[in-house]
């Protein structure tokens, strides 16, 4: 490519945030140049599915988030398995790794995150992981496979990354130990009630949890492999291996001293850094969160995609703006369903809470001011598609809010010109004019 | 794109619009075949929501901003272009229900025993969906958008999409 040629849209990172982005372009821009890179040497997989790749051997062509020929039939230019190495934000060019140069008219980051690692004595040992990519968990599938007999592994950290490492390993056969510094297991997504849940399934299936501690030292064989972990109250653990899933921090590499950053880089409502024609979306970006009512960091597959979607559009010359989004996730591990989303625990005594529980059933609802500001559901989560529109949509729930919780909450217990708009009912008097229907004795049924 | 909707003054909860889809969606075609001796048993892909005289026969709506194929978190969901119908790919969804989370409707149903989003196909293949033709208060109608105002529009619409 010549170097005039400016690439009209470039976005780095091929995941949530970047495809995201490319699909809203390509519904506005047919022609327009568009190239996707990324140091993941892969067209765009479901990050989350990294646990089913190594449990039950799930290929990449299975994990795809896209169809394989989403990148020709798009016109995008793939470069993958390529790492930007710097930025130059005024001059519009970027600089690969491997030398290259591309210009550009319009950027996006969506770099995502990165584990954090801390240091510790020993965290250079071999069997030491990390599980945020596909090369992840390959690497500890061929450590498994390595390793025949009984294999013991130590996940440093109980959120939504350890739990999935813990699934996996469990599933391979691999008795774990999870180290959560907390007082709880998922503790940033799920309130302490909901989290037991988790962790009584999770202690089932023999899984050990050890909250209150850290890790202090990871102990190496003289090959430098791990042997057991030591932890900060002296106690020691046998581990062959170690997965240390403390959390992800936003990816700034490119960012840093150039763009404007808290947390991770701070965008404005229409997903737009504080340098010109540079946006940035999804895990390494700290948009609006509609709960708390300010920028947050919100690292969740949903609001990276969303968020990348307004990139797209204001990309391509449209004016749209991001409703905003909020901590949410679902849960799925180990059979037991929870989901949660904004506040999981009220932050002080003017909130409300509003609970229902029942075997293996919790109900959750945090209001503030007649307003829905956070809910955490397990067991039964049918519902909690309703209450989290109601969320988002900011509908006063005063009048019913007793009613969130109950077993047989749904769309009739709103009210009235709430269901009528969401099942678009008209209005009683504007009656439908009737479809040539037949009439219902006419259908045969096998008998 | 033609839709299902409620008449609600004359929907009187009686749930044949469920049973219908039940069956629709069973293995078998025979009613009785297909509700005692199919195990697991079929699952209706629509609900029947009742406060006091309210009853609301509740399906997805097809919503032109799909909130669930946008959160989807494998690509499962996705809008067919030529039908306008959001589908469930079965071989990539994994049972996370985050679609659960993000449906305004809850018009997801979980088969939990094959960890499958299940949810309305509007009777693929059918003239009518059977909700529709079965309801003997007609109660159901099965037509176009009647009127862009009154279009769903999911409260998750994002820009100008
Ligand atoms: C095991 C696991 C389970 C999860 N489960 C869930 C779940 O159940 N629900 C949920 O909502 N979320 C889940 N998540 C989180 C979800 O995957 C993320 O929120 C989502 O992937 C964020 O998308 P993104 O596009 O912002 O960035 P990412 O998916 O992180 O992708 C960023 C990409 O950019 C590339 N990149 C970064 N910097 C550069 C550079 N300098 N040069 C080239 N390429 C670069 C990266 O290599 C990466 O490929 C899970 C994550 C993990 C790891
Ligand atoms: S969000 Fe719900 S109602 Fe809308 S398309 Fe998806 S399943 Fe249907
Ligand atoms: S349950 Fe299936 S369809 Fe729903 S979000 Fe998860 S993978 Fe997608």
């Amino acid at each position: 490519m010549a170097k005039t040629d400016k690439i009209k849209y470039l976005i780095i990172g091929n995941s949530a945030g970047g495809i995201g982005a490319a699909e809203a372009i390509r519904e506005l821009d047919k022609a327009g140049t568009m190239a996707i890179v990324s140091d993941e040497p892969y067209p765009a997989y479901s990050r989350p599915l990294i646990s089913e790749h190594l449990f039950e051997g799930r290929p990449l062509e299975r994990m795809l988030y896209r169809a394989p020929d989403f990148y020709e039939q798009n016109n995008i230019q793939a470069v993958f398995g390529e790492k930007v190495a710097q930025v130059d934000f005024s001059g519009h060019s970027l600089k690969l790794e491997s030398g290259r140069s591309l210009a550009w008219q319009k950027l996006l980051l969506a770099t995502g995150g990165v584990p954090i690692v801390p240091r510790m004595e020993g965290g250079d040992a071999k069997d030491v992981f990390t599980f945020t990519r596909l090369d992840d968990a390959k690497a500890i599938d061929k450590f498994l496979n390595k390793h025949k007999g009984k294999t013991q592994a130590l996940v440093i950290g109980g959120g939504l990354i350890g739990v999935s490492a813990t699934e996996a390993l469990v599933r391979r056969g691999v008795k774990v130990c999870i180290v959560e510094m907390k007082d709880w297991i998922l503790n940033t997504i799920l309130d302490e009630e909901g989290a037991a849940l988790e962790a009584k399934a999770l202690v089932e299936a023999d899984v050990d949890i050890i909250t209150g501690h850290t890790v202090a030292k990871i102990n190496k064989s003289p090959s430098g492999a791990v042997d057991g972990a030591v932890l900060d109250d002296g106690r020691s653990i046998a581990a062959d291996l170690v997965v240390v899933a403390i959390g992800v921090t936003p990816r700034l590499e490119l960012a840093d001293g150039q763009l404007k950053t808290n947390r991770g880089i701070i965008v404005d409502r229409r997903m737009a850094t504080s340098q010109p024609d540079v946006y940035a979306c999804g895990d390494v970006a700290e948009a609006y969160d509609f709960v708390f009512g300010e920028n947050r960091v919100t690292p969740v597959w949903p609001n990276a995609y969303v968020g990348g979607r307004i990139v797209g559009q204001n990309m391509a010359g449209g004016k749209a703006e991001y409703q905003g989004g909020t901590a949410m996730n679902s849960l799925k591990y180990f059979g037991v369903n929870i989901v949660s989303a904004g506040m999981v625990a009220p932050p002080d005594k003017s909130y409300e809470v509003i609970i229902q529980r029942g075997d293996g059933i919790y109900k959750k609802v945090i209001l503030k001011d007649g307003l829905i500001t956070g809910l955490v559901f397990a067991g039964d989560i049918e519902k909690s598609g309703i209450i989290y529109n109601l969320m988002k949509d900011k509908v006063r729930v005063d009048g019913f809010k007793e009613e969130l919780v109950s077993d047989d909450f749904g769309l009739a217990s709103l009210p009235e010109e709430i269901w009528r708009a969401r099942l678009a009912v008209p209005p009683s008097e504007e009656a439908f004019i009737v479809p040539p229907v037949e009439p219902p004795e006419e259908v045969v049924m096998d008998e | 794109m033609k839709k299902v909707y409620v008449k609600e003054e004359v929907c009187i909860g009686c749930r044949l619009c469920e049973v219908y889809c039940q069956l629709q969606h069973a293995h078998s075609s025979d009613l009785v075949k297909a509700f005692k001796k199919e195990s697991p048993p079929p699952l209706p892909r629509l609900r029947v929501d009742e406060r006091g005289v309210v009853s609301l026969s509740v399906r997805c709506q097809q919503c032109d901003d799909a909130p669930c194929v946008q959160a989807c978190l494998t690509g499962a969901l996705e809008r067919n272009p030529e039908s306008l119908l959001v589908t469930v790919d079965e071989d990539r969804c994994i049972g996370c229900w985050t679609c659960v989370l993000v449906c305004p409707l809850a018009a997801i149903k979980q088969d939990k025993e094959q960890k499958k989003a299940l949810k309305c196909d509007l009777c693929q293949g059918e003239e009518i969906p059977v909700c529709v033709a079965n309801c003997p208060n007609e109660a159901l109608v099965y037509v176009e958008e009647p009127d862009s105002t009154l279009k769903v529009e999911s409260p998750a619409t994002q820009g100008h999409e």
